[in-house]
This record gives C-alpha cells, structure tokens and sequence, in this order.
C-alpha cells in the first residue's frame, strides 16, 4: 500500500451549462489500493461537487457504474488504482444519451432487457412443492444468472453504437438464462424475438461484450447457443 | 422548482426484496406506485450472499419449531416470539414460492432445493448445526432480488424509478401523501395516497467500516422519525464478524459454514475458546466480540495487530469454487491475495440494523408503547423493527423477513385500501422538502458534507460499535451534537437540478445523523448487554430491568425521548445463551 498522486481526466457535460462535453483534469491523492470509484468519490467531495456519476455498492454487484475507463468498458469499484495507473481518463459508457457528466440514460437499454420477457413463464400449477430440477440442468443457465445489468457489455458492442434498434448482449444474455432453464415454457417464443431483424442476427462476434463483462459471464458463448438454438430449432 | 401531483391508493416506498415483494402482493388489487432511488435492481439486497433460511428438511430433519427456537435464543430473547413463529413457519411457503417464481436454488442430486449450514441455526433447540439455509452459491441475495423483480415486469407493476422520498403527510390521522425529489429533474412529486409500505433497507453507512452500500442512509426511517414515529430499539446494531480488513465488504458466514475458520496471531482456531459446541459458527455478536477480545489482549494480526484471519486453505478448491465463487473473488481483486493457498485479513464489519421502523406481524407501523396502529402506514424489511431480530440477527433471517413480510405488508395494504376513501392532503404539502432543497442550495456556510459524515462514521465505528461504555457513548453523543450544529452550516457546490447528488447526499447525512443520535441514547439507556449491544460497564443481560424495547421519539431540536414497550414472550422461557 502507497500513497500516489492520480491525474484524473474527467468527461464533464453539464446540460444546464454545457453545449457539448469537455474534458476536465484533476489531481487526487489516494493509496494504490483503492478503487478507482474512491478517485472518483475524491474528486467529488474534495474538488468539485459538481460532477455526477452513479453508484451503490461499491463492491462490483449492484452494476450502478460502468464507464469507460482508459478506453474500456469497467465498473469504477472493482478497478484499483495500482492497475490502472496514476493517469486515468473516465467517460461515459457510449451509445446511451448522455444526461449529465457520467450519468446515461439507462431506459433505452431496460426497454431491451424488457423485451425478451426475462421471467420464467410457465402454465402447470407446481402445487406445494418446488419443481425439481437436476444440478445438471440447473448448470446449463448458471452462467448467465450472474448478470448484474450494468450495461457494460451492451454499450462497449460496436454493432449497438451503430444501430440501436439491436437489443444487444445484455438482453440476449437474460433471455438466454430462461431458454436454458429446464422450468420454463417460453423458450420458442424468445427464440421468436431474438429471430427479428433486431436479435442475435446483428451479433457480429467482436467478442468486446464478453472482454467487457465485470460478471466473467461467457457472452459470445450465450449468444452462439441462442443462435444455435434458433437454427436447430432445438433448446 | 416545479412540482407534480400524482394519486394512488398505494405506494411502496423502495425496490429492494421486500418493497418488490409488497408489490408483486398489490398487483392487481389496487392501484400503486413503487417509488425507488435507485433502479430496482441496484438495491443492497442484491449483496447478500450466504442464504435463507427455511426448515424444508431437504437434506436432514428439521422443523420450524426448531427455526423459530434458535431465532429467539440468537437474538437474545429481545424476540417478539410470535412474530418470529409466524416468519419461520411461513418460511417454507416463501422459498418454495420464490422458486416458482423461477428463483435459481442450488439443488440436491435428487433435484431438490439444496441447504447449508449457517450460524446460530442448530438441530433440536442447540444439539449441533444443521443445513437449513437455502441458497444459490454464493449469490442468493442477487437471485432473490431479480427474481422478485422479474416477476414485478411480469406483471406490470409500475416504477418510479430515480425518485427519492423526502416527506411523508398525515391528515385526519392517517397516511395522506407522500413527497419525492425527481433525481434526474430536480422537480418535486407529491403523490396522494391511502396508504405507503416503507421499504427503504438499512442505514449501515453510519459507521466507518461497513458491508453497506453508500446509498443505505436510512431515508425511510428519517422521514418518518422527523414527523413524530418512534425508532424501536436502536442500539441494537449488528456488526458481521467477516468483513475484508478496513474495506469492509463482507465475506459471508457460508465461508465458515462450508468448514471455514477463525484464526488469531498464534494461528489458533480461537473459537474453540467462546463456543465449544459450534465454534466458528457462533451467533454473529459473540464472534465479533471473540475477534475483538482476541485484538484486545495483543493476539490481533498484522502491524497494528488490529485484525485476524479467516482460513480457507484446507477446503478442496472445487468446493471454493462451487459454493464461494464470488467471495473468493472479492478477496482476491480487493486483497490480491489467493484464498485456496493464502489466508484472508478480517475485522468485523457494520451490516445489520435490527433496530427501525415498529410494526406489527401485518407490517402495520405501530407508534407507541400500546402498539397503537397508524392507519395506511406499513414498513417492510431491514427497515422494520417486528421484531424477529431482537437483540441480534441469525445470519439468513433478513432475506427471510424481507420477503415474509413484504408480502404480509402488501397484503394488509391491498386490504386496507380497499375499504378507505383518500384522506384529504394537508395544505401546501411539498413545503418543507422545497424549504429543505432551497435551504441547502443557498447556504453560504463553508461546512463540507463529506467531512462531517466521514467524522460521523469514525466516531460512531470507535465508540459506539462493538464494545461500548457509558464514557465512550457520552463521548459520541457530545460528538453528534456537534456535527449536527455543522450540518446546518453545510452548504453545496452543485446549485444545479439535473442529478444533483452533492444535494442528495447531504439530505442523506441528515438522515443519519437524526438515527445516529437516537441509537446513542437508546444504548446510552440501555445499563445491560444484549445480543449486540455489549456494554463493558454492565457486561450481562439484566432481564428484570430490560426486557424490552425501547422506543425513541425525536424532540424538534433533535434530542431524544425514551419510551419502552414490552417483549411479547412465548413458549421459550430466557436462559443463558451459550453455544
Ligand atoms: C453484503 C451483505 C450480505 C448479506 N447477506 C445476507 C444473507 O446471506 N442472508 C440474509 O438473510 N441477509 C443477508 N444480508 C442482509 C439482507 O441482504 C438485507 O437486510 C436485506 O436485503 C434488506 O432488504 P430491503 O428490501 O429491506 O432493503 P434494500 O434491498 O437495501 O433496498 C432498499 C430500497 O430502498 C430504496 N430507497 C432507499 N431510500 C429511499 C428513498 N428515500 N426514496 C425512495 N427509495 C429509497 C432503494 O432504492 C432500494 O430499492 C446481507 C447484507 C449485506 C450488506
Ligand atoms: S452480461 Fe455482464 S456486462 Fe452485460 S449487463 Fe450483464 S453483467 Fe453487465
Ligand atoms: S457501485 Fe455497485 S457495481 Fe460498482
């Protein structure tokens, strides 16, 4: 543990004041064991209280704050400082409308979270009891119940930068956790959805989703089994 | 600042487990609103990690007469002992609900809901540990949270989401409306509505080394506390044994219930010495305590000696992996340590407020020592005193409470609305808030909020955490007093209305120094040790003089007024609580 001095780069856009964003520089003191959201937290309650950014938990499970760090998609809480380095530029996570300083709107990406009926949906009456599930099956979605929903991976895919309307890794990864799952019936109608013109066809395999994930979650994985599953007509 | 009116019959104040369970329970009866600061998913119940307790007997015989038993005796008999009956009894119905809800448990070879050891929860009224915690790795408070919340989207619920509660109205007697500050706005919402579920969680940000989330500032409790609603048993504050050293995120009790062990400088597993029958597995309180008594008499690690171990080096490293997955990962992206092969630095750690809002089992809020109801008022989840907590909280018990009585609460409130007419909103309803935004954006006082809270937390970690005194607790009262005089010299940077969180954190503050005041003078009060609260001066439990709860009511300048009420009892008669 050491104390070092941090310059901090800073995408400032304020839109009461502000046309159009601008990069701000600050100096910060803080030890190499911190996190870059301690920086950050520094910045706000020492330097400017002005600049906004979003967070919670600080411990990398809520996904409040994924931004750009040194050019890639990471949570601020779950960076330290000692690797990143004492130069650190942060901006907002891209494709999302940006509101103020770090904070995007969040409502177009949950419009396509929503869109894939992420809940299980099943129709037989389970009576008292739980219904059984193996471990095995139970593996097969494991992966993708990890999602946190903090865009991280959705906002980092070139394919969405570009085109919108695509719903994007996240929405595919939350669909995936129900077509596995061996208790739900829904499985051909999300299948159905991510078939559109807006669904995994737009996935170009970049792999920037999954390198981006804070979760690990094996994303260009989900997404090929959709796919495949789309293409087999087979869960 | 531009203000906008709504009306429900309901609104549920929080998305974390319990505000989302109240919803899911008033969809369809009624009309309601969910009112949340952060996105539902964000919520701190998404951290919780170990388990949930439920007497399912999946893997060995269990009952919830057993559940309810160890309930009790864990919080030190402060447990109000049919509200603890009914959560235990209706456990087994919450969990096997939650999975046809589509909650991902871990499973059994025979497919069933899988359950593990946690602490305090025992065989037979205390014969040895048993597996009754139900859990999905090491992530089950993250599985609860967006299976509740799916199953909010499934039908429809409606979210305001970014809106913080800053006000609460009473007119004729009852809940009339609420006030909430729109963060991405600025503007003011007043709903009108028959009736408003609280759910808005803990307030562990209090103290300096916390498994808390920055936003658990206790915002529900504060509004209610200022508008003349007593807080129950306040100085009962659980402080979890296994936070990572200074950093304080936790490292759940499944550590230890998957064979984990504490160890101290001598590299003894010394809770061998505190609890010979559970050892490691010992309620949360003694642990802490036995950590800080072993840093107390010199066996404390490190150069300050000041922590201890936790050892997971002898478990199979498949089994880390399976059951520990996230854990081990905190410790090894925040530590840059290897727990299969390395030894984990560990202090206690601020997690639990058992204390809070009083209700009764219908998560009605009742407002004095007769229990007597507020009409429309309801209050779920850590923010709630029931109290099946007591004096001490078992490990599993809140995602429990939280979603037992957030259904019960939305229940009682779908119910109740629909047999009452709006009350009528007082006149001019969003004047304190506006008074309160207005006041802390014009202060040209130089007092910076992050100071003053981060003076708040140290103090409050040094002197009113663990181990406490009458000299320490006077200390800090003194201390609190202060720091509410600099508050009103506080002033902000941000004048703006677009995410202005330089003004909400400060708002924030004032919550917590409001609580932070009344859990000191309820600990102040208290001359025995119960549960969590440990007084050196007076280090045993006084059951002729303090079996009951205290209630502290806020005076206008902030200062406190005492009133207790009794403990309800039941078939568990007091005795020493040794493990
Ligand atoms: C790290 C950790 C691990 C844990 N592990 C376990 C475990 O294994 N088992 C167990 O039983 N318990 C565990 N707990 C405890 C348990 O998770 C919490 O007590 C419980 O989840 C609290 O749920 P809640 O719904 O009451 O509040 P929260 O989930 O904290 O939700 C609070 C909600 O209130 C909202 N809110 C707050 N203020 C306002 C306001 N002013 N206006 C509008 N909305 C507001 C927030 O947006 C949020 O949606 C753990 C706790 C922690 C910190
Ligand atoms: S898949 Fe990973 S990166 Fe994408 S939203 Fe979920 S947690 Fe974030
Ligand atoms: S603050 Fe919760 S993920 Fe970073």
């Amino acid at each position: 543990m050491a104390v070092v001095d941090v310059e901090l780069k800073i995408k400032r856009y304020n839109p009461e004041q502000d046309e159009k964003p601008h990069w701000e520089t600050y100096e910060v003191r803080v030890e190499d064991t911190d996190r870059v959201v301690d920086a950050l937290h520094e910045v706000k309650w020492h330097h400017d209280g002005t600049f906004s950014f979003r967070r919670s938990c600080v411990h990398g499970v809520c996904g409040s704050d994924a931004m750009v760090i040194n050019g890639s998609n990471a949570l601020a809480c779950v960076l330290l400082i000692k690797d990143v380095g004492t130069k650190i530029s942060v901006e907002p996570i891209r494709g999302l409308p940006v509101i103020k300083d770090l904070v995007v709107d969040m409502e177009p990406f949950f419009d396509q979270y929503k869109s894939v009926l992420p809940y299980l949906i099943n129709s037989k009456d389970p009576g008292y009891e739980e219904r059984k599930q193996s471990p095995e099956d139970r593996a097969r979605f494991d992966d993708t119940t990890k999602c946190i929903l903090c865009a991280a991976c959705t906002t980092s895919c070139p394919v969405y930068w570009g085109n919108e309307s695509y719903v994007g890794p996240a929405a595919i990864v939350n669909a995936h956790r129900f077509i596995f799952d061996s208790r739900d019936e829904a499985g051909a109608d999300r299948l159905d959805i991510l078939n559109q013109r807006s669904g995994v066809w737009r996935c170009r395999t970049a792999f920037s989703c999954t390198e981006a994930c804070p979760r690990d979650i094996k994303i260009t994985q989900a997404i090929q089994e959709v796919k495949r599953a789309i293409l087999y007509n087979r869960i | 600042m531009k203000v906008h009116r709504h009306s429900y019959d309901a609104v549920v104040v929080g998305a974390g487990g319990a505000g989302l369970r109240a919803a899911i329970e008033t969809a369809g009866k009624c009309r309601v609103a969910v009112l949340t600061k952060l996105y539902p998913t964000r919520s701190h119940t998404g951290a919780a990690q170990g388990g949930m307790c439920a007497a399912l007997a999946n893997v060995e015989e269990d009952s919830w007469e057993w559940h309810a038993f160890d309930t009790v005796k864990g919080g030190d008999y402060l447990v109000d002992q049919p509200a603890a009956e009914i959560m235990c009894r209706e456990a087994i119905d919450a969990v096997i609900e939650l999975e046809h809800f589509g909650m991902p448990f871990n499973r059994t070879p025979e497919g069933r809901i899988d359950q593990r050891r946690f602490g305090g929860h025992t065989r037979n009224h205390g014969e040895g540990p048993v597996r009754r915690a139900c859990y999905a790795a090491d992530r089950t408070g993250h599985m609860i949270l967006q299976t509740l919340y799916q199953q909010c989207l499934a039908r429809d619920v409606n979210f305001f989401n970014e809106f913080q509660v800053l006000d609460i109205a009473f007119s004729e007697g009852r809940v009339s409306g609420l006030v909430a500050y729109e963060l991405a706005t600025g503007d003011l919402h007043v709903f009108h509505t028959k009736a408003a579920l609280f759910a808005t969680g803990g307030y562990g940000r209090m103290f300096k080394v916390s498994s808390n989330a920055v936003t658990l500032t206790g915002d529900g409790p504060g509004v209610l506390y200022r508008r003349g609603i007593p807080m129950q048993d306040m100085e009962f504050f659980q402080f979890h044994p296994t936070g990572i050293y200074k950093l304080g995120i936790l490292l759940s009790e499944a550590a230890r219930g998957e064979g984990g062990i504490l160890r101290n400088a001598d590299n003894e597993r010394f809770m061998e010495r505190y609890a010979p029958t559970v050892k490691d597995l010992a309620p949360r309180d003694m642990v802490s305590r036995a950590i800080l008594t072993e840093v107390r008499e010199g066996r404390g690690i490190g150069e300050n000696k000041d922590y201890v171990h936790l050892d997971l080096t002898h478990l199979p490293p498949e089994q880390i992996d399976e059951k520990l997955p996230d854990i081990t990962d905190f410790v090894r992206t925040y530590m840059g340590l290897e727990p299969k092969t390395q030894m984990i630095p560990i202090q206690p750690t601020a997690h639990y407020a058992m204390g809070g809002i009083p209700t009764n089992i219908s998560a009605e809020v009742v407002v004095d020592g007769d229990n007597t109801v507020l009409p429309g008022l309801y209050a779920a989840g850590e923010c709630a005193c029931v109290s099946v907590h007591g004096a001490n909280r078992l490990g599993t018990n809140s995602l429990l409470d939280i979603v037992v009585f957030g259904r019960r609460g939305g229940a009682a409130m779908a119910q109740y609305v629909n047999s009452v007419s709006h009350a009528d909103l007082p006149a001019h309803v969003e004047d304190e808030t506006r008074g309160l935004v207005e006041r802390l954006r014009s202060s040209t006082g130089g007092e910076n909020v992050a100071d003053i809270r981060a003076r708040l937390q140290e103090e409050m970690m040094d002197k009113a955490s663990v181990f406490r005194t009458d000299e320490s607790l006077r200390s800090v009262l003194d201390t609190v007093r202060s720091l509410r005089d600099r508050y009103q010299r506080a002033g902000i940077q941000d004048k703006g209305e677009v995410f202005n969180y330089d003004l909400t954190e400060a708002i924030e503050l004032g919550f917590l120094i409001d609580l932070a005041e009344s859990l000191v003078v309820s600990a102040l009060a208290r001359t025995e040790s119960r549960g969590a609260h440990f007084r050196d001066d007076h280090p045993t439990r006084d059951d002729a003089n303090w079996m009951r709860h205290s209630l502290a009511f806020r005076n206008d300048d902030g200062s406190v007024r005492l009133d207790y009420k009794a403990v309800v009892g039941g078939k568990y008669e007091p005795m020493e609580r040794k493990y």
